[in-house]
């Protein structure tokens, strides 16, 4: 009797132990409630996606180049493979690399370590996010191989392509892929609950709202901005599901309904979608850019009042995605006022982070490259959308290889250099080890100077009135002259030689990860509270009893009372 | 943020954040922000669709109207379950042992509102009204639905910490966050009677 009741004693004791006990493989890496872990099933589920994103803008741009090749490991592609290729490009490349890399990834990765938290507020429904993340990639990509293929009505999905199989002849297609959206968007819903609340609740002492690192913020902004925009077009895509399965009448006009609703409802959450993205990618530039030029980041309190002015504003653009729509004109005006006064508070975060760099002591490491080439390639994304906004350049550019380029300039930047950069800045914390600087260089150089061969080329297709969604110009012989062909050309081989880069980036973590040098905690004597624990962080983040405390801001870099030039949130003097 | 003097070198040690809301019931409220702008999407789409109908018939030719009449009762007995759940919390906060009953009125209340929907959707479908009739009757499935589903969902959570209660281990965020929700069917649904029935 004695005996159980000290057994019992032992348990409650063991219970009350903080889940600091041993787990096993699967508990510790499939079903893991630890953030960490989380962010890391976030972002190799999210590069695997990309490498599927790549091998399809692969086999599409070499259709494009050299029409009718059969294509080396794909083979010959027919017009519909061609539309469901680039559908599934684009709706891979935004909700399945740049959403669960850029923020559920590095969102659940970093916002408990900045914080100071040992884990999110609800460890079990992160966990949920995540497993609803991994069905709704696997329904997508059983929608490639169902019969009829994969949906081929753009990753706009446009009714009344999309809502009848008649018109897109894959019944199945189409709604596999539909049900892989929402799905996805249900994960983000799950995660982003989570990143608002830890924010709020979770902090370690003294971080008051001023002291939270500037990624955090964004990450959380991002979250609040996906939220609100998601619920119509969730209402939306219903919708469009039933008019798929059950019939019905939504977006037809023969039967009382009206096709351009969807694109209100789609672009309402859609142009939000943009900036759910790009404040996350720029939270992570001003951190590294901070670091690195060792000075305090210019402006933080501006910096994050424009990010929210960025959101409010980015729910009144979203008809400028419908200028050519048969949109009333007197609406278009008031649109391309608002899209152009959008572009005014994320001017001025490119200027901050040229202030931030301003008299600095800048290191150029592979994480300071990325930034820095985050700064000039959006510049040139940014500039170009202009010419889109106006309301009147646009009736000529709509649906032209400038509006492709124009978006790749700002994606690019946000999804692959904002990863990357943010990579291989806190591939030490993850890992524990350094990354090679070397490969790094080489691997950064290799991606940046093909990828502007790959779209330059594209603008001055558009600007010659080449239309995007073109399977063989060899199909419309006056637009098909020689001088384009070897544009498109130029472009699929910088897009070759980009893709072999990546190469370099794989065998850059495999081998750092295996042999590279021990990190240490803050190998690049930087501020923020992820860099006084461990690396790689233990589970938990810190001992129970020894959780961070802050007394300042993130970025007390180069102060001139201290004989270091860093001064680190968690120390009291 | 600004910097701090040479002198004062160690700073008191600050104390821990005492969050103003608990996680679980801010945890909701997002959540429930997110159901407005759902249903505000349904409700666009409907406002949309009702005026550009052709020769302004709404209902459309040939389909039946809705019963404005015993809908209204309806909605009343959800008013009255979320005025109860009122007074369940604040019962709750003097004697978690005397909430038991309001929040057994509350669902039954609820479950009430469902029920009779249900039979209301029996017989609007044997008058001839489908999702597949008319534009008019999709919307109405597809609003009445969704809010419906959501109502279940409520309850589910409502009859779960009635349960919890029972047993004497409910706690007041708990109590807070399911309210919540259930608040947010109960309000929601004036709007969209306003909007689809009348």
């Amino acid at each position: 009797m004695a005996d159980t009741l000290v057994e019992v004693q032992k348990q409650e004791i063991h219970g009350q132990d903080h889940e600091h006990h041993d787990q096993g493989f699967v508990s510790k890496y499939i079903f893991s409630t630890d953030h960490k872990i989380i962010g890391m099933q976030y972002m190799f589920t999210g590069m695997l996606m990309a490498v599927i994103g790549g091998y399809m803008a692969y086999v599409f741009r070499m259709q494009l180049a050299f029409p009718g090749i059969s294509v080396p490991g794909f083979g010959q592609v027919s017009p519909g493979e061609y539309n469901s290729l680039i559908t599934n490009h684009g709706s891979i490349m935004i909700f399945w690399v740049a959403m669960p890399v850029l923020i559920a990834a590095f969102g659940n990765f970093l916002i408990p370590l900045m914080i100071g938290a040992d884990d999110m507020v609800f460890p079990r429904i992160n966990r949920l996010s995540f497993q609803v993340f991994f069905i709704s990639s696997v329904v997508l990509l059983i929608s490639l191989f169902v019969e009829g293929g994969g949906f081929g009505g753009a990753w706009t999905s446009y009714p009344p392509l999309s809502a009848n199989a008649d018109y897109n002849q894959t019944q199945l297609g189409a709604s596999l892929w539909l049900i892989a959206v929402a799905l996805e968007f249900v994960a983000f819903l799950l995660g982003g609950i989570n990143f608002i609340t830890t924010l709020m609740n979770s902090r370690a002492p003294g971080m008051k709202a001023y002291d939270i690192p500037m990624v955090c913020w964004m990450i959380v902004i991002a979250s609040i901005l996906f939220m609100l925009s998601v619920g119509p077009l969730l209402a939306g895509a219903v919708m469009l599901l039933f008019d798929q399965t059950l019939n019905t009448g939504f977006y037809d006009p023969a039967r009382g309904g009206d096709p351009i609703l969807w694109q209100h409802l789609f672009w309402f959450f859609g142009h939000p979608e943009v900036y759910v993205v790009l404040l996350p990618a720029i939270g992570i530039t001003v951190e590294v850019m901070a670091t690195f030029s060792r000075k305090k980041l210019f402006g933080y309190k501006l910096v994050l009042y424009t990010a929210v002015a960025t959101g409010v504003l980015s729910f009144f653009v979203w008809a400028h995605h419908q200028f050519i729509a048969g949109i009333d004109p007197r609406m278009a005006n008031v649109f391309t006022v608002t899209t152009l006064l959008i572009s005014v508070p994320i001017a001025e975060m490119l200027f901050v982070m040229i202030a931030t760099l301003y008299g600095g002591s800048i290191t150029l490491t592979t994480p300071m490259l990325w930034a820095l080439s985050f700064l000039a390639e959006f510049l040139i994304g940014g500039v170009t959308g202009i010419f889109l906004g106006a309301s009147g350049a646009d009736i000529y550019f709509h649906d032209t290889y400038f509006v492709l380029a124009h978006f790749h300039y700002t994606f690019f930047p946000i999804a692959i250099i904002g990863t990357f950069c943010a990579f291989t800045y806190w591939f030490p914390k993850m890992f524990g080890k350094m990354m090679n600087e070397t490969l790094g260089k080489i691997h950064f150089w290799g991606t940046i100077i093909p990828f502007n061969f790959i779209f330059i080329p594209l603008f001055v297709l558009g600007m010659g009135g080449q239309h995007r969604r073109i399977y063989n110009f060899e199909h419309f012989p006056e637009i098909a002259g020689p001088e384009y062909f070897q544009l498109r050309e130029i472009a699929t081989i910088a897009l070759l030689i980009m893709l072999a880069f990546q190469a370099v980036f794989f065998f850059n973590v495999v081998m750092s990860w295996w042999k590279g040098e021990d990190a240490g905690k803050n190998p690049w004597k930087a501020n923020t509270l992820e860099w006084t624990t461990d690396s790689p962080a233990p589970h938990g983040n810190w001992p129970v009893e020894d959780l961070p405390t802050v007394y300042r801001g993130p970025y007390e870099y180069g102060h001139p009372d201290r004989e270091e030039d860093y001064w680190p949130q968690n120390l009291p003097g | 943020m600004s910097a701090k003097p040479a002198t004062q070198l160690t700073a008191p040690r600050p104390s821990k954040l005492k969050p103003a809301i608990p996680s679980g019931v801010l945890g909701v409220l997002i959540f429930i922000f997110t159901e407005i702008m759902f249903f505000s999407g349904l409700i666009s789409a409907h406002t949309i669709v009702k005026s550009q109908a052709a020769g302004q018939m709404w209902p459309p030719y040939g389909q039946p109207r809705l019963p404005v009449g015993e809908t209204a009762l309806n909605s009343l007995a959800l008013l009255v379950s979320g005025v109860v759940l009122v007074f369940t919390w604040f019962a709750f906060k003097r004697d978690p042992e005397r909430a038991r009953i309001p929040l057994l009125i509350s669902i039954a209340l609820g479950l009430v509102f469902v029920g009779f929907q249900g039979v209301e959707w029996v017989a609007l479908l044997s008058e001839g009204l489908t999702m597949q009739s008319s534009a008019y009757g999709g919307f109405f499935y597809l609003i009445v639905g969704s809010h419906a589903i959501h109502a279940v969902g409520a309850l589910i959570a409502l009859i779960w910490a009635y349960d919890r209660s029972s047993k004497g281990r409910l706690t007041s965020t708990q109590l807070g966050t399911v309210s919540a929700f259930w608040y947010f069917v109960v309000l929601v649904w004036p709007v969209l009677y306003w909007q689809v029935y009348l």
